[in-house]
C-alpha cells in the first residue's frame, strides 16, 4: 500500500509537466482563441466583443466556404486513394517478388520528404511551361495538355495527386506489416480451397487488416485538417479560390492580413469540424469496449 | 504579460509579412527585409555598405530569431497605414531627433513627410518611392511585330497585343499573383477615372455612379487582357515575368519601376533595350513608398544602431545610389536628378507635378488590401464577364 502510493505520487509528479501543457497550452489556449473570435481585433488582441458578427463575416466569405469545399474534396479523394493505392501496393510486395525491399523503399520514399519539396517537385512537373506538357510537346506532341497546377477545375486534383504520391507508401507499409502478420496457415487452407488469389486479399486478407488501415486513415485524415504547407509551394490557394484551404485561409488572416478576430473564428470553426466529425467514431469505440467488457 | 503576448504578435506578425540584437561594442543592426531579387538585394547593399562604414555592424535578419520573439532593430515596409498598428501600441521607436537634425522636413516632399509622421513625429525612414503604372516592353519586341510608337489608348494598346501574337511572342508576361494582378487592376482603374475620381474611390470610399462606371471599365479592359498571357501566367513570380521581356520571349510586363533593377542586372539600358511607358490614357501614376522601420526592442544598444540606420538611409548619396540600383525615384528632392534614367525621370516629373495617387497599401487596412487582391484574383481566374456585378463585389471590399 505504502510502496504503491509512492509509486503513484511519482507518477504524479512526472506528468505533472505534461498537464501542464495540456492544460495551459493546448486547452488554455484553444480558449483564448475562442474568445478573441467574438472580438473585433485586428493586429492586437482587443476586448471590444462584438458577438457573433465574425462568425457572420467568415460565413460571406466566398473565400472561406470555398476552401471549406476543397478541404472536402481533398481528404476524401487523399485519404481513400492512398488507402486503395497503399493496400495494393502492399499486396503486390507481399507476393514474395524479387527486390522486394528495394521496391519497398521506393515507395516509401517520398513519405522522407517534407509537403514543401513535394508540393514544388509537382509544381514544377505540371506547370504547362516547364513540365510535363513542356517536355511531351518538345517531342512532337503539340496538342498535349497536363496543365493541372494552373487550371481551375483541375488545381484541386493536382493537389491530391501529390497527396498520394506522398502519403501512399505509409499505408503501404502498415497494411505490408499487418499482412505479414497473418498466419501462412490461413493461405494454405485457401489455396487448397482452391479461391482466387484475388479472393483471398479481398476476403480473407482485408477483414483482418481493418485495425491497421484504420489507424494508417486515421493519420492521413489528421494531415488532411493541417493541410497547408502543400498548398501553399504548390498553387498557394489558387488559381482564384480553387485550392484554398481553412489552414491557409487563417494563417492568412492571421498574419499578413492582420485580422486575429476572423482568423480565430476560422480556427474555432475547424475544431468544432473535427469534434463533430471525431465525436460519434470515439462514442461508437467507447460502447464497443463497454460491451467488449460486458461480454466477458 | 499583456505587452509580452504584443510584442510576440507584433514579431510574428512581421514575420508573415515576411532576431535578436547581440550588444556588441559596434551599433548593431539586425534587419529584415523582403528585398531578395537581383536589384533589389543590390539597393539594400548600397545601406549596408554606408552603415558598415560608419562603425555599424549589419545582420541579415531570420526567421528563427523572430519565431523565438525577439523583434529586429529594422525592418522594410511601405510608409502609410500599415505601421499604422504598430505606433499607436508604442511598439517602434520614433527617430524624430534623428529627422529634426537632418532636417528632414525640408529635404522630404511634405506629402510623403506626413505619411511617414504619426500623431505629430516622424517613425520611419523613406527609401524610395515607387511609380506602380508602368508599362515595360521589349524594344526587340515591339520591332520584331512592328509596333512602332508607344500606344497612347487602350484600343492602339491592344492593336499592339495583337500584333505581338501574330509575331509568335507572349503578348503580357503576365504575374499571376495576387498583389500583382491588383496593381495592374489599380493602373487600370487610374486610366479610367482618374487622379480625383481614384482618391474618390479608395479614400472617400465613394459609390457614385461615375465610380461604379469606372470600374466596370476597368473589368473590361483587365477581362480583356486574359486573352493576351500564356499558360504559364498563374502564380509565376514578377521577376520570372520581367525575365521573359528581358529575352524577348514577351511584350510587355505590367509592373512598378522596380522591375527595372531586373534589367539594370541583366545588363539592359532604359530607352535602349526596353521601353517605360505609362498605363495608356492615364493622367497620373500610382506610387508606393518604402522605408525603413525601427521597432523597440528594448535594447539602447539597438536603439543607437537604429538611429545611425536612419541617418544613412536619408543621406543624399545613399538616396540617390539607392534609386540608382533598384530603380525607385529618391524621397529626397534635393539629390543629382541626372544620374537617374530616362523612366526614373519621367517619374520624378509625375511626383514633382504631384499626378500621383497612393498604392492601396498606404491607403487601405491590411485587412481591406487582402479582399482587393480576392477580389481582383476571382474575377481574372474565373474567367467572368459580368463587369456589372464585378463592381458590386468589389465595393463590397470597403464595408
Amino acid at each position: 500500500m505504502h510502496t504503491k502510493r509512492k509509486r503513484n505520487f511519482s507518477v504524479t509528479l512526472a506528468l505533472l509537466p505534461t498537464w501542464f501543457a495540456a492544460v495551459v497550452i493546448y486547452i488554455g489556449t484553444m480558449f483564448w482563441s475562442i474568445r478573441l473570435s467574438f472580438t473585433d481585433s485586428t493586429l492586437f488582441p482587443s476586448s471590444n466583443y462584438v458577438g457573433f458578427a465574425q462568425y457572420v463575416k467568415l460565413f460571406h466569405s466566398a473565400k472561406w466556404l470555398a476552401s471549406l469545399q476543397n478541404v472536402l474534396i481533398f481528404g476524401v479523394l487523399y485519404v481513400s486513394s492512398c488507402l486503395v493505392l497503399g493496400f495494393l501496393l502492399a499486396a503486390a510486395l507481399d507476393r514474395k517478388i524479387r527486390f522486394e525491399s528495394a521496391f519497398r523503399s521506393i515507395f516509401l520514399y517520398p513519405y522522407a520528404m517534407s509537403f514543401v519539396v513535394t508540393g514544388l517537385i509537382w509544381q514544377w512537373m505540371l506547370n504547362p511551361t516547364l513540365g510535363i506538357q513542356a517536355s511531351v510537346r518538345s517531342l512532337g506532341w503539340e496538342t498535349f495538355v497536363l496543365d493541372w497546377v494552373v487550371n481551375r477545375n483541375m488545381a484541386i486534383y493536382a493537389l491530391v495527386l501529390a497527396g498520394v504520391w506522398q502519403g501512399a507508401g505509409l499505408v503501404m507499409v502498415i497494411a505490408l506489416a499487418g499482412m505479414r502478420g497473418i498466419e501462412a496457415e490461413q493461405w494454405k487452407a485457401a489455396r487448397i480451397d482452391g479461391i482466387p488469389v484475388w479472393r483471398i486479399y479481398v476476403s480473407i486478407i482485408l477483414p483482418q487488416l481493418g485495425p491497421a488501415l484504420a489507424a494508417a486513415g486515421m493519420l492521413l485524415a489528421m494531415g488532411v485538417i493541417k493541410t497547408y504547407d502543400i498548398v501553399v509551394a504548390m498553387t498557394n490557394g489558387g488559381p482564384g479560390n480553387s485550392t484554398e484551404v481553412p489552414a491557409k485561409f487563417i494563417m492568412d488572416n492571421l498574419f499578413g492580413r492582420q485580422n486575429l478576430g476572423l482568423a480565430t473564428a476560422g480556427a474555432t470553426m475547424l475544431v468544432l469540424g473535427v469534434i463533430l466529425a471525431v465525436a460519434p467514431f470515439r462514442y461508437a469505440m467507447y460502447m464497443r469496449n463497454n460491451r467488449a467488457k460486458g461480454a466477458a | 504579460m499583456k505587452n509580452t503576448m504584443k510584442l510576440f504578435l507584433a514579431a510574428a506578425a512581421l514575420a508573415a509579412a515576411f532576431g535578436t540584437a547581440h550588444a556588441e561594442d559596434k551599433p548593431t543592426i539586425e534587419i529584415m527585409s523582403s528585398w531578395t531579387s537581383g536589384g533589389e538585394a543590390a539597393a539594400l547593399n548600397v545601406i549596408k555598405t554606408e552603415f558598415e562604414k560608419r562603425g555599424g555592424v549589419w545582420k541579415d535578419s531570420s526567421i528563427a530569431g523572430i519565431v523565438a520573439g525577439d523583434a529586429p532593430g529594422a525592418k522594410q515596409g511601405v510608409i502609410g497605414l500599415a505601421a499604422a498598428d504598430f505606433v499607436n501600441q508604442s511598439l517602434m521607436n520614433p527617430i524624430a531627433d534623428v529627422a529634426a537634425a537632418g532636417k528632414w522636413a525640408d529635404a522630404l516632399p511634405k506629402s510623403i513627410y506626413d505619411l511617414i509622421s504619426y500623431n505629430g513625429e516622424v517613425y520611419l525612414a523613406p527609401t524610395g518611392a515607387h511609380g506602380e503604372s508602368w508599362v515595360f516592353y521589349s524594344k526587340e519586341a515591339f520591332e520584331k511585330a512592328g509596333i512602332g510608337d508607344e500606344p497612347k489608348s487602350w484600343d492602339e494598346f491592344f492593336a499592339g497585343l495583337d500584333k505581338l501574337k501574330a509575331a509568335g511572342i507572349v503578348p503580357v508576361a503576365w504575374g499571376g499573383q495576387p498583389w500583382q494582378q491588383s496593381k495592374v487592376f489599380n493602373m487600370i482603374l487610374l486610366s479610367q477615372v482618374g487622379i480625383e475620381g481614384f482618391v474618390k474611390i479608395y479614400v472617400d470610399k465613394d459609390k457614385g455612379e461615375a465610380s461604379v462606371e469606372g470600374v466596370k471599365k476597368t473589368l473590361e479592359i483587365l477581362g480583356k487582357l486574359r486573352g493576351y498571357v500564356d499558360d504559364g501566367a498563374a502564380g509565376r513570380n514578377w521577376n520570372d515575368a520581367t525575365a521573359m521581356v528581358i529575352t524577348g520571349k514577351a511584350g510587355v510586363q505590367f509592373m512598378g519601376d522596380w522591375a527595372k533593377g531586373e534589367f539594370t542586372v541583366a545588363g539592359k539600358e532604359a530607352g535602349k533595350d526596353y521601353g517605360c511607358m505609362i498605363a495608356p490614357e492615364s493622367s497620373g501614376m500610382v506610387y508606393i513608398a518604402d522605408s525603413i522601420w525601427f521597432p523597440k526592442t528594448g535594447n539602447a544598444e539597438t536603439d543607437k544602431a537604429q538611429k545611425l540606420l536612419a541617418e544613412v538611409v536619408m543621406d543624399p548619396a545613399v538616396q540617390l545610389e539607392f534609386s540608382v540600383k533598384k530603380g525607385s525615384v529618391p524621397m529626397r528632392s534635393d539629390v543629382d536628378k541626372s544620374k537617374l534614367d530616362v523612366c526614373a525621370q519621367k517619374g520624378l516629373e509625375l511626383m514633382t507635378a504631384g499626378s500621383i495617387v497612393p498604392d492601396q497599401a498606404i491607403v487601405l487596412t491590411p485587412q481591406q488590401v487582402g479582399l482587393l487582391d480576392d477580389f481582383v484574383d476571382e474575377y481574372w481566374s474565373s474567367g467572368s464577364q459580368d463587369a456589372a456585378s464585378g463592381a458590386e463585389s468589389f465595393f463590397a471590399i470597403f464595408e
